[in-house]
């Protein structure tokens, strides 16, 4: 079989991909190949789904026909295992094959899974889940439909982790959070943030072990505890891994394609070799911060990243420029947004301000420009701010309104207003 | 392509654009019933400092960061009329779209977990905040493509 754009991944980055190319290219044949056998869904809403405030219908990123409105091919639950890119031809686990004239690589991220002892990842026991596929959620969610899920244990005290232990809490399982770092979220918050956030989690009566890993897994079929590196033993009927992710590189690695820790893009998310693309998870972004590129596993990105993708894989040449790290998170009704840098760097100015009711508030300057910030439950004008970095504004006149928990764009000298609403 | 600009210069902050949106976007589209027995809200926002206000809703981007940052696939671009959607029953409030956009314009509605934002009064000729802007500070401009 041939196609004019082989797109191999069925989640955000494939679909922005595939949006844009029909926005150009309305008959150019689309084939879009997928391990997984669902349609599109989003990862993101796994913890949303588990919490029980959406239903499986929702979890769906687009509707049932986005398929075929799109006039796209889609390969779902089929692998591809291997890519000969001088002939352009992908190789399907049952043999067929797919030629194409331009390739996307939207593999995404697998979740990693720490060793532990009593643990075999092929044939993991029963209650041993990752929190970041359809399949698992659906399995999580079984088990706690069928009300054997007393106690949880979760590795990771990072996004995934947090949201995947609050969820369950939701569902009232007693739940331990066991972090491998110092505190909660590294290198996500600040000390000041991560504090806050542990502090109102424990008040929610998740329990945090931070400093500690899983060393092994007791339990014949089904998981029954887990015993911590300082001999601590959790009983737990189920066992969350939510421990951040690795880009999934495997058919770009000994390839002409290049591959550094993501596969190496340029800004037109083009690869080293012509007419392959790559974007999302298994791909290095464009961080305009750093000025260089860096695995950024974000929605946004992956979207974004995406669609400049597609439009250059029809030849509308478009460039990267949106990513940096950013997030928002809610962990019981308390708000976070971040982005840019974090990490107490000895050029940055850092503006920061704690007032009651969890209002945190952290703005980091370099060069009296925006390059880091934390807001805590006062979001608004988030998006003011990081428009602020994005564009590298000297905010030297307006630095005392950063901290304002009603910062916005009227806090703004009014020139630089108008410039940013034309 | 249409959208709203407000022209600071004579925007008077009288506030009638949170209120006419809140009415327009109410059920029973009655200005009691919205206010007393509804939970509507607005779509469009006032900042205020010292005399200055501008009023400020939507800017219907071509490349809208809202939509690249949205999980639930709640907002879109409607690619024949131009105007960006939200899609409430879908939508989650992560409020990722609240860091997206640079124009304030997303309006947080905690009660419901979701997020708001300006539809042009779709359905209608002109959007309510401007056809009720008693000094014509809210006006509806056509911009070109990228």
């Amino acid at each position: 079989m041939h196609c004019k754009y082989l797109i191999i991944g069925n989640s955000v980055g494939g679909v922005a991909a595939s949006e844009a190319i029909r926005e150009i290219d309305k008959v150019g044949k689309i084939v879009m190949v997928s391990e997984e056998p669902h349609r599109v869904y989003s990862r993101a809403l796994i913890p949303y789904f588990i919490a029980g405030r959406i239903d499986l219908e929702k979890m769906y990123y687009r509707d049932a026909n986005f398929y075929e409105k799109n006039d796209i091919l889609p390969f779902l639950g089929k692998k591809v295992i291997k890519i000969d890119f001088k002939d352009r031809k992908a190789e399907m686990e049952d043999g067929c094959k797919i030629g194409y004239k331009k390739l996307l690589l939207a593999t995404g991220a697998a979740p990693f899974i720490p060793q532990m002892k009593g643990l075999d990842k092929e044939r993991p026991k029963d209650g041993f889940f990752t929190f970041s596929s359809l399949d698992d959620a659906m399995k999580i969610k079984k088990k706690i439909e069928s009300g054997i899920a007393e106690r949880a244990a979760v590795l990771g005290g990072g996004l995934t982790g947090l949201m995947a232990a609050e969820a369950l809490a939701e569902n009232g399982i007693e739940v331990t959070v066991v972090e491998l770092a110092g505190s909660l979220l590294p290198g996500v918050l600040d000390e000041t943030a991560s504090h806050l956030v542990e502090e109102h989690l424990e008040e929610k009566s998740l329990k945090i072990s931070t400093g500690r890993r899983i060393v092994e897994v007791v339990g014949e079929e089904s998981v029954e505890t887990a015993v911590l590196d300082d001999g601590t033993i959790l009983p737990c009927d189920l066992l969350i891994i939510g421990a951040g992710v690795r880009p999934r590189v495997e058919l770009a690695r000994d390839t002409g394609v290049r591959v550094n820790r993501g596969i190496v893009v340029d800004r037109r998310m083009r690869t080293s070799v012509n007419d392959v693309y790559a974007c999302g998870d298994c791909a290095e972004d464009y961080d305009f911060l750093q000025g260089d590129f860096r695995l950024l596993p974000i929605w946004p990105t992956a979207y974004a990243g995406g669609r400049v993708a597609g439009f250059n894989m029809c030849g509308v040449e478009r460039e990267y420029r949106w990513g940096t790290n950013m997030n928002s998170m809610h962990f019981f009704g308390l708000r976070i947004i971040v982005a840019g840098s974090i990490t107490e760097n000895g050029d940055d100015e850092v503006f920061k301000k704690i007032c009651g009711d969890g209002n945190y508030r952290r703005i980091a300057l370099k060069d009296d420009r925006v390059v880091g910030m934390i807001l805590m439950n006062e979001i608004e004008g988030a998006g003011v701010l990081l428009n602020l970095m994005r564009a590298g504004i000297n905010v030297k006149s307006f630095k005392e309104e950063l901290l304002s928990n009603d910062f916005g764009l009227i806090s703004l000298p009014e020139k630089l207003r108008q410039e940013i609403m034309t | 392509m249409r959208r709203i600009r407000c022209r600071e210069e004579v925007c008077i902050g009288c506030r009638l654009c949170e209120v006419w949106c809140q009415v327009e976007h109410s059920k029973s589209k009655e200005i009691i019933n919205a206010f007393l027995r509804e939970t509507a809200f607005p779509r469009v926002r006032v900042e205020e400092r010292g005399p200055i206000s501008i009023s400020l809703q939507c800017r219907h981007c071509e490349e809208p960061n809202c939509v690249h940052a949205c999980i639930s696939g709640a907002l879109y671009r409607d690619l024949e009329t131009c105007v960006v959607k939200h899609d409430a029953s879908k939508c989650v409030g992560c409020w990722s779209c609240v860091l997206a956009c640079p124009y304030d314009a997303i309006i947080r509605d905690d009660a419901h977990n979701r997020v708001l934002k300006c539809d042009l009064c779709e359905g209608r000729e002109e959007p309510i905040c401007v056809e009720k802007c008693p000094n014509d500070a809210l006006i509806v401009e056509a911009y070109d493509a990228l």
